[in-house]
């Protein structure tokens, strides 16, 4: 059983930490928290399904397309519920426009789709169902994968860097001379893909369903959360802790316990650290 | 020439509200023809309207007035439908009767309410959202498990009220009796110092903390409220379902709840109840599109977000229309001072000595002595960055300092506490005005006197005599503040139609409400002609005269020194120069460094 825990724990650790590092993704280019952020991932599952098994198109066209797919998503997110809230004097719009969108994503999904979990393909056909089955290591690698290209787009490249600037500090990056509308949106367009990789990676294990997407925005802000917002490093660790005490409370007492403990333990980390455990504490208000 | 103004200036506040009672009238009216001219089936769906308005009037206050995203409300809709039918139905224990069984639910509702609620005194917008959200799944999630109880998945009857509520006409009366009442309450409450503080916390949190507003306390008793409305309301809703399983409480109802107050617009108690019906009734008359209606009621929400976030009561607000007078004189009426500046004379100074505070490697105060006297105006004048503004925030409470006491008399003022200097009656303004601005100024204004209400929550609730007295007495001050810095003619505009220096005289009335001991003005005259500033000058100097102690951090020197008793200079977070004004006109040191030759 063990080895089941840890398997699956994993598994799911690392889609849960990678819809966190979509959030942060968004986040970072725009200080929005975006609700988009597990509809993304729902939609890769969806999505990979439908070009796939649907369409019958090879898994590395199905992939590709449902990357584009995303990405679009991810733009639309930006166009529509984003840039419009940014100019408000009323920041905490955000939360509300987003989170029609995702409501919309969600609801176009489940009537053209299916309200019913779909299955999604095999995409390599290693192993049989056991904890070395390649839809309990897909997500890992893939989570490994994005962190790995994240690393290496932000550190080495001009574009990485044009990224972090923005992040860091959005007045001055502007006063720079760069483009902070563009970045934005291919930081959406980048987080759509992310969140794209989530679901599609995890389709073999969470299915094609459009209920995901609400559970995803759930458990993949629980490690943003508790990792400090717009902190990777952070989401990666919390995200895979997380996949394991649920996994394990899961196997050992039950779904609905397993639901109430990550519930209780994310309520409780946050009332003690508002911040996060690695996150900084806020700027004066006065 | 006072009294004359008091008795004209409540006509047109008295008549504003007897329109907004009309338009409750009327659809009450309504309600009550409804049975008798339509089928059963338009009966029902009243029923289910009146059902959500119960719910939604609580929510609108955490919602609409307190600013508090909680998205997730549909999980207190659960949880009261189970508790009553499992309490009726004999699940736990013996039967209940029906009305037993619906009170347990308002009691239990109250609590989880509150146990949902309590994060958002420490998590921001997003993070509460969430936590709400993550709230309704589990509910869900418990009601489908626990089966003994819930009966799981194939669920459970809901509670049948006794005779004579128990045909559709009965019930739908006694729902629309309940939504009225709710309707009634919360009114109350929005006409009540806790409905303005709430606003104030959700608009202007930094202002509702040096008024003396307690955040925490004003948002449990909102979220007990709106959580035991919201449960009963879940326990008529089993009784008009008569049969409920978990998958009756989806989430498109916590979208329905959420939407309806922001179409009806925040702060407004008629938009968001016209929100409901309309968002009941709407599906019955789009057959074809149910399957689509959550997609609709998301895509309304982003509309409104979009392009009218005032909501339908912005629509309806035909008042605030009218153009104002474009040149209007702001002319403060001392005298009017006497009335609400009664203290006789203080005695007590405060005393701050040795203070010292870092913002990361900036001494911005750099051990600081300096007293400020009952009834003397005292300036703060240094260059930018001189640690002024941080000297005020650190005396009302906003900054903790590493080193140093701010003493009071012979109370030692604790640090990081806001909330605490209203009770001392150390009032302030803020350099940019903190205001409500979908308030009218009155309100604004009132808020400053929250502190002095007796009334409880309770009573505001039901409109008892000591709330009433509450807000003839805040009432009638907040005219006396505005006739002393002379806004009285504006006290019905909504505050945002303002002119900037008209908004920080309006600070200052919102900070006299607190019949201060000490006055801290920050900037005050930033931003006003030459004829405000004098005029402005006036009304400081007659404050002092009244024995409160002023602290002006100004930059305009020439105000300084006509009305100050006292200056202190600062320079990097230290004293560089105190005295009399002419002492410091004639100080080397001053003139070099921020006077100029």
């Amino acid at each position: 059983m063990l080895e089941s825990i840890i398997a699956s724990g994993l598994a799911i650790g690392a889609v849960y930490a990678l819809i966190g590092i979509t959030y942060n993704t968004m986040f970072s280019a725009s200080r929005v928290m975006s609700f988009t952020a597990g509809q993304l991932g729902m939609l890769g599952g969806v999505l990979g399904s439908l070009f796939i098994l649907k369409l019958g198109l090879p898994s590395i066209v199905g992939f590709i397309l449902t990357l584009a797919v995303c990405a679009l998503v991810g733009v639309v997110t930006e166009i529509v519920a984003v840039r419009p809230v940014l100019s408000k004097l009323d920041q905490h719009l955000y939360v509300l426009s987003t989170l029609a969108l995702a409501l919309m994503i969600q609801q176009v999904t489940a009537i053209e789709w299916s309200t019913e979990p779909q299955p999604f393909p095999r995409l390599l056909g290693i192993g049989n169902g056991d904890p070395l089955d390649e839809k309990f290591w897909l997500p890992l690698v893939a989570c490994a994968a994005v962190v790995i290209g994240l690393e290496f787009l932000y550190r080495r490249t001009l574009v990485g860097r044009a990224f972090l600037a923005i992040s860091e500090d959005n007045f001055a990056a502007r006063a720079l001379g760069l483009p902070e509308r563009n970045l934005r949106m291919a930081s959406y367009a980048m987080a759509g893909m992310i969140g794209g990789i989530a679901g599609f990676a995890s389709g073999e294990l969470l299915l094609a369903f459009f209920a995901n997407g609400g559970m995803l925005n759930f458990y993949g802000f629980v490690p943003v959360a508790l990792g400090g917002l717009g902190n990777n490093r952070g989401a990666i660790i919390g995200g895979l802790a997380l996949g394991l005490f649920q996994q394990a409370a899961n196997f050992t007492l039950g779904g609905v316990f397993a639901s109430v403990g990550v519930f209780v333990v994310f309520i409780a980390v946050l009332l003690a650290a508002p911040q996060g455990l690695f996150g900084a504490a806020a700027s004066r208000r006065v | 020439m006072s009294a004359n103004v008091a008795i004209a200036s409540p006509r047109p506040a008295r008549t504003g509200m007897l329109l907004g009672s009309l338009q409750f009238l009327v659809l009450l009216a309504l309600a009550i023809i409804l049975p008798f001219v339509a089928n059963d089936y338009w009966t029902l769906i009243g029923t289910r309207a009146a059902i959500y308005w119960v719910l939604v009037s609580g929510l609108n206050l955490a919602v609409g007035f307190g600013g508090q995203l909680a998205i997730g409300y549909v999980a207190l809709l659960t949880l009261g439908a189970y508790t009553a039918s499992v309490l009726v139905a004999g699940n736990l224990g013996p039967a209940w009767p029906a009305f037993a069984a619906l009170g347990a639910s308002g009691v239990v509702g109250a609590i989880a309410g509150v146990i949902v609620g309590l994060p958002a005194l420490r998590l921001r917008t997003f993070y509460f959202a969430m936590t709400t959200l993550g709230f309704a799944t589990i509910v869900t999630q418990i009601a489908l498990a626990w089966q003994s109880v819930t009966g799981g998945g194939i669920g459970v009857p809901g509670p049948v009220l006794p005779a004579p509520f128990d045909s559709s006409m009965g019930f739908y009366f006694f729902c629309i009796g309940l939504a009225a009442l709710c309707t009634w309450m919360t009114a109350n409450i929005a006409h009540s110092r806790f409905g303005r503080g709430l606003v104030a916390v959700r608009d202007a949190e930094v202002a509702a903390e040096a008024i003396g507003i307690s955040k925490s306390r004003l948002l449990i008793s909102v979220f007990l409220f709106s959580g035991a409305v919201a449960s009963i309301a879940g326990g008529l809703f089993a009784t008009l379902q008569s049969y409920i399983t978990p998958d009756a409480f989806t989430f498109d109802l916590s979208v329905l709840f959420f939407i309806a107050i922001l179409i009806g617009g925040r702060g407004s108690i008629i938009g968001p109840l016209l929100g409901t019906i309309i968002l009941t009734v709407l599906p019955e008359f789009a057959a074809p599109l149910v399957a689509w209606s959550t997609f609709l009621y998301a895509l309304l929400l982003l509309i409104i977000v979009l392009v009218i976030p005032g909501g339908i009561a912005n629509l309806l607000d035909f008042a605030n229309r009218r153009p104002l007078q474009s040149n209007r004189i702001i002319a403060p009426r001392p005298q009017a001072l006497g009335a609400l500046l009664n203290h006789g004379s203080a005695k007590d100074a405060i005393v701050l000595s040795n203070v010292v505070l870092a913002f990361g490697g900036v001494r911005a105060i750099d051990g600081l002595d300096l007293t400020i006297r009952p009834g003397q105006v005292h300036g703060l004048i240094g260059p930018n960055g001189s640690g002024k503004t941080t000297t005020l925030n650190v005396i009302s409470g906003y900054y903790k300092p590493e080193q140093g006491s701010v003493v009071f008399g012979s109370t030692e003022l604790d640090h990081g506490a806001p909330q605490s200097r209203a009770r001392y009656g150390i009032a302030r303004t803020f350099q940019t005005p903190r205001i409500i601005g979908e308030a009218s100024v009155l309100q604004n204004v009132m808020i400053g006197g929250t502190i002095d209400g007796t009334a409880t929550f309770v009573e505001s609730l039901l409109s008892l005599p000591r709330h009433r007295r509450d807000e003839r007495a805040l009432r009638e001050e907040a005219m006396q503040a505005l006739r002393a810095v002379g806004l009285e003619s504006l006290a019905e505009v909504r505050a945002d139609r303002l002119q900037h220096s008209e908004l920080r005289f309006m600070e200052i009335a919102r900070a006299l409400m607190l019949h201060p001991l000490f006055l801290l003005l920050d900037e005050p005259a930033a931003g006003l002609s030459a004829d405000e500033i004098r005029r402005l000058g006036e009304l400081i100097t007659a404050i002092s005269k009244c024995g409160t102690g002023v602290l002006l951090v100004e930059h305009h020197a020439d105000l300084i020194f006509d009305i100050c008793g006292h200056v202190t200079v600062l320079n990097l977070g230290k004293e560089l120069a105190a005295g009399t004004p002419a002492d410091i006109r004639a100080h080397k040191e001053v003139v070099s460094a921020y006077l100029g030759a």
